[in-house]
């Protein structure tokens, strides 16, 4: 099972992007783990500095924006 | 070429709406109609066009870029790259530890923090157009200042120790690996994009930002509107004026507790200055809304103590009301035929 956590300090932007990945993951039939990181120190360690970030199983594979539709696919399907 | 906008409200307000142009509320309407327009057909074409051009710049990079330069130079580069990096200032905390966590001092992140919300393509492109470029030159040098002296006083206070735990960590160690492992900080080099990419780039920032301040520039414009059109002239010159030093840091204290972006600000400024009200009270009012706003210091409470966010905060205030003072004094010289 993939986890994916989504880094960001709760803004909106952060938000969608949990709720893309839960949807996208439902209609693929795939049961995912997404949390949400609001811990600016947890943050920190991923070196991330533009948010909203996704990390799958701890690598940080975008940040910046709300991912695309198909990149989420991509990640769930690789 | 944007005369086509002052042509286009004549008509509509006057000739289609059927408003008498000497009336309070034919010259409100004009005034927002001409104001909407203009901005926002401005603010379409020159966010698409800014966005192509700096599209590979990324924070990742300015980090680089910035990290182990001089004291001095880090200052300025700290401002000027807050000045022109695409940033949501939704994204201030990670920013202002990814800059600490690679031994950037403090007051250099704070010039970039600083000045990121006072100047960028929104605000610059609203200022020319409604204001004119010797107005425009003069509010980024401002803002420049503001950060970059912001930055030095809390520098030169050794602002550092009022950190929180976990980030002075993280900045004490990243100073011990830039002195022991230069290498490991050169820059990366840059990725080129092509022009596809850098397209779909400057598409994507001109419709988040778009979507984010339209509704700014309507709130901003419609007040701007309201005050043009019904305060009567020259009052604030007469109730205001430059000769009350007390106004400058009334214009602070009541900048504070209103909390808008450059976007909504910078129509209101435009109707102020018109009216009268001294440039540089003006100035201090619109940056104390803009740059001193209660959400973003409640965010950074997350990496700082109390004592360093009062502090930051008094330092902010007191730079507007400096910049209000000093402008008030030169404003004859600096704007004339304003």
């Amino acid at each position: 099972m993939k986890h994916f956590e989504v880094l960001g300090t709760g803004c909106k932007k952060c938000v969608n992007t949990a709720e893309s990945i839960e949807r996208i993951a439902r209609e693929l039939g795939q049961t995912v783990i997404v949390e949400k990181v609001t811990d600016p120190a947890k943050i920190m360690e991923y070196q991330v500095m533009s948010t909203p970030a996704v990390a799958v199983d701890g690598k940080v594979v975008h940040s910046g924006s709300i991912p695309e539709h198909d990149t989420i696919v991509g990640w769930l399907q690789s | 070429m944007l005369d086509i906008f002052t042509d286009f409200a004549n008509w509509l307000t006057y000739s289609v709406i059927g408003l008498d142009p000497a009336t309070r509320l034919g010259t409100s309407v004009h005034f927002f109609i001409e104001d909407t327009t203009k901005i926002l057909f401005l603010l379409v074409v020159m966010i698409y066009v800014i966005a192509l051009a700096r599209a590979a710049l990324d924070l990742e990079r300015v980090r680089a870029y910035i990290q182990g330069k001089n004291r001095f130079a880090g200052y300025a580069l700290g401002s000027g790259f807050g000045a022109i990096t695409p940033f949501c200032s939704c994204s201030s905390i990670p920013l202002f530890l990814g800059f600490t966590s690679a031994g950037i001092p403090l007051g250099i992140t704070m010039a970039f923090l600083f000045t990121s919300p006072i100047i960028n393509e929104v605000a610059v492109i609203m200022l020319w157009s409604l204001l004119g470029w010797k107005f425009t030159l003069a509010y980024v040098v401002i803002g420049m200042a503001v950060g970059i002296i912001g930055g030095m006083i809390l520098d030169a206070m050794k602002g550092e120790r009022w950190l929180k735990d976990f980030a002075a960590k993280a900045y004490q160690k990243a100073t011990q690996t830039v002195k022991e492992h230069p290498e490991e900080t050169a820059i990366q080099p840059v990725q080129k994009m092509t022009f596809a990419e850098r397209h779909q780039f400057a598409k994507n920032e001109l419709t988040d930002i778009v979507g984010r301040i339209w509704k700014w520039v309507l709130i901003g414009v419609g007040l701007g509107a309201a005050l043009h059109g019904f305060v009567p002239d020259g009052w604030f010159a007469e109730n205001l004026g430059s000769g009350q030093l007390w106004s400058v840091p009334a214009a602070v204290l009541a900048g504070l507790p209103l909390y808008s972006n450059a976007t909504g600000v910078i129509p209101v400024m435009e109707s102020l200055i018109m009216k009268g009200l001294p440039v540089g009270t003006t100035l201090a009012f619109c940056m104390s809304t803009v740059a001193a706003s209660f959400p973003e210091f409640i965010m950074l409470k997350q990496v700082m103590t109390f004592r360093l966010l009062g502090l930051i905060f008094m330092i902010l205030l007191a730079n507007f009301m400096v910049v209000g003072w000093v402008i008030n004094a030169i404003s004859p010289w600096l704007f004339t035929g304003f």
